[in-house]
């Protein structure tokens, strides 16, 4: 058997344990027939040694704080800002003003159904990109739940209720805060067992609360858009409109409840 | 999704100071950047590849990240030269001979170009392959091989030219 000849590769994968049991074997016996190129073997081992056991100790080290990632995440969710309860007391006059007049609110001056024309026309938007997306579809999973709720509610200024759809065999997904024409939404999103998505949008938006639930379809994304309480929301999906249809009233059904 | 990440990315952190303080030299340089580092990572988490590999992912932002800051460093005065460093903040070794030789050791790394030193690092210290080495420093493994082999080369010669501690620091031997 002819052996392939020993390479200064083949010297660094001894040094570093790379090489397979049966190379390793040809440079050992290369070695010993070499001390010359023995002696620097071992001294590139030496040396190695000498380095990972200088600088050991630094894995060893208490991880200081501003290094503690779970705290780095939970502050990104939650830049610093204002005190919860002034959060809170802010919500609070944000729904009191909207009561009032609406006039903080976005979509403002628009007629009511034009505001929900605007806001299924965001909906349908949001859902071109974010349904068809494979690998990240949402930023937050169904199972971190309440850091949705609680990112959402925050950028919104007002809690944000999540509809449950799983009777209808609509399983929730999760969501993202997403941008609009009138500022951020609360996005989220809903899958059958066939891989159908549904998305639901919420945004402020100040319409008659008696205004009907308004149909929309656009590029083959159907829709059904109302408001309730300073929020407007809308259900799209490539789904029927018979079918989305009674899904929309069920989340109207369970947000009214939850307000 | 997020305690996934944070499962993943987590028992990495030790070693990324690690190649971080080893780079940067003096603690909280190295610490700034590490979290600068895990800020990124953070915020590109839906950006690696799903199937791919964590360590080299999060080792390349650090080293991209280090690297630039290194370079811009080049422009100002050198900073805290390994010798100056305070006690503790390279390494507590055994004894006060072992010190001096790991102390050797570093210094003689710091004299070689930061390419050479982040080949040598992620190799030897941090234990990743060629092949993810290739990848963190978006070389060609040849690449890697070649600039190992100088690393290693100009090490041994700094390390045979530092005169021995015994004559080198005669007033530490007598503290022993």
């Amino acid at each position: 058997m002819t052996m392939r000849p020993i390479t200064e590769d083949d010297l660094h994968g001894y040094v570093d344990g790379a090489l397979d049991p049966e190379r390793r074997e040809q440079v050992s016996a290369y070695l010993e027939a070499h001390p010359d190129v023995a002696a620097r073997v071992a001294a590139y081992g030496a040396e190695r040694g000498m380095l990972r056991a200088a600088l050991a100790p630094i894995v060893e080290e208490p991880l200081p704080a501003e290094l503690d990632l779970a705290r780095m995440v939970e502050a990104r969710r939650r830049p610093p800002g204002p005190p919860r309860w002034a959060m809170a007391a802010a919500a609070l006059l944000l729904v009191c003003v909207g009561g009032a007049g609406g006039w903080l609110l976005r979509g403002m001056g628009s007629a009511p159904a034009e505001g929900l024309q605007a806001l299924g026309r965001e909906a349908a938007a949001s859902y071109a990109v974010f349904a068809p997306d494979k690998g990240r579809p949402v930023e937050i999973r169904a199972e971190d739940r309440a850091q949705l709720v609680a990112w959402t509610s925050r950028r919104l200024g007002r809690p944000v209720a999540i509809p449950d759809l799983a009777d209808a065999g609509y399983r929730f997904m999760g969501g993202r805060v997403v941008a609009t024409e009138h500022g951020p939404a609360a996005l989220f999103m809903y899958d059958d067992d066939a891989g159908s998505r549904l998305v639901m949008l919420a945004r402020p938006l100040a319409s008659d609360p008696k205004a009907p639930m308004t149909p929309h379809a656009r590029d083959g994304v159907n829709g059904f858009s109302w408001s309730d309480n300073g929020l407007g929301y809308s259900l799209v999906g490539q789904a029927a409109p018979e079918t989305l249809h009674p899904l929309a009233h069920e989340a109207r059904r369970q947000i009214h409840r939850q307000a | 999704m997020t305690t996934e990440m944070v499962r993943l990315i987590e028992p990495v952190i030790p070693a990324l100071r690690r190649y971080a303080r080893a780079l940067m030299k003096d603690r909280a340089a190295a610490d700034d950047l590490v979290q600068d580092c895990l800020e990124r990572a953070i915020g590109h988490w839906h950006q690696r590849h799903a199937e791919g590999d964590i360590r080299a992912w999060i080792f390349a932002i650090l080293h991209n990240l280090a690297m630039t800051r290194l370079r811009r460093a080049a422009a100002r005065p050198r900073p805290v030269p390994i010798e100056d460093a305070q006690e503790g903040d390279l390494a507590r070794p055994a004894t006060q001979e072992d010190r001096l030789r790991y102390r050797d050791a570093l210094a003689a790394l710091a004299q070689l170009p930061h390419e050479q030193r982040a080949v040598l690092l992620l190799v030897g210290v941090e234990d990743l392959s060629y092949a993810q080495t290739a990848k963190v420093l978006g070389i060609p493994i040849g690449t890697v091989m070649s600039r190992l082999s100088r690393a290693r080369e100009r090490l041994s010669k700094a390390m045979s030219e530092v005169p021995r501690p015994e004559s080198a620091h005669p007033h530490l031997r007598r503290v022993k």
